[in-house]
């Protein structure tokens, strides 16, 4: 799926890195839980959270991830903005809630977890 | 090339918001220096849990990386209060985090389980009162 569909299916904002919206990706997770996305996430490219600070950023840069979507209306601060564009990370913004966003974007195709080398 | 290039950060402890630039950073220079990504990842995530515990836990500390043709090597050095029962600690679970931390997305009690997971060595030395040494290592080939 394209970073663009989801922003399209989750009626979302493109806070930075517009240039990553034709990226394909195949995966995602959500969690507050910075903790359990370095423990159990592998090759989720896509992060959905309603956690707001640096370490949001941070976590999905040492992750690999191209893209974040904040849920719930919440807003990234200039800060953490700024660490976005210079991982070149897609920022997104809904209002909808965690389990709606990911159930859209589940029901649309984009799985939780992606069998390696398909 | 058979010279170590070594990378040294300070960890500043008393800013949630900075924690992590470190791991950031030493990410990049991998980058440059070519490293396979999986090798990459490995290290980031050891390392990132790593300085995250040093702020979380211990006021802040020393990170050194050191790379060879054989292996990244990541030295985390911290004066907090030390790890009481090492094995505990290593428990995948076991957390003294506060609420504070766990409302900031970590104190999950995964961290230390993952610097073992994603690194080929690592060493734990501790003692109460005095600080934490860690050396992990990820191997190149
Ligand atoms: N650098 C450190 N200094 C003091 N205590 C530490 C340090 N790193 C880890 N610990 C202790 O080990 C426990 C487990 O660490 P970890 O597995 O990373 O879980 P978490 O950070 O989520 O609590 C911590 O809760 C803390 O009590
Ligand atoms: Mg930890």
């Amino acid at each position: 799926m394209k970073i663009n569909t989801i922003k399209d299916l989750l009626n979302a904002d493109i806070i930075c890195c517009e240039d990553g919206l034709e990226h394909h990706v195949y995966s995602a997770c959500g969690s507050d839980m910075m903790s359990d996305v370095l423990a159990y996430v592998k090759d989720q490219a896509v992060l959905m959270t309603g956690l707001v600070n640096s370490q949001v950023i941070r976590t999905a840069e040492m992750m690999d991830m191209k893209c974040i979507v904040f849920v719930r209306s919440k807003l990234p601060t200039a800060e953490m903005i700024e660490l976005a564009k210079d991982s070149g990370i897609v920022l997104l913004a809904t209002s909808k809630r965690m389990y709606e966003a990911c159930g859209i974007l589940y029901s649309n195709g984009l799985v939780g977890n992606r069998a390696r080398n398909v | 090339m058979s010279e170590i290039l070594n990378f040294h950060f300070d960890v500043d402890g008393d800013d949630f918001t900075s924690a992590g630039k470190a791991s950031v950073q030493v990410k990049k220079n991998l980058r440059q220096l070519g490293l396979p990504p999986e090798i990459i990842r490995r290290v980031s995530i050891a390392m990132y849990e790593g300085e995250i515990n040093m702020v979380i836990h211990a006021g802040g500390g020393k990170a050194d990386v050191n790379v060879t043709e054989e292996y990244v090597e990541i030295l985390l050095c911290d004066n907090g209060p030390g790890i009481k029962d090492v094995e505990q600690a290593m428990q995948e679970g076991f957390s003294t985090a506060t609420d504070n931390i766990r409302s900031l997305g970590f104190g999950a009690g995964m961290g230390l389980p993952n610097m073992k997971r994603y690194s080929d060595y690592m060493d734990i030395k501790s003692k109460v009162g005095e600080g934490t040494d860690i050396t992990m290592r990820v191997n190149i080939n």
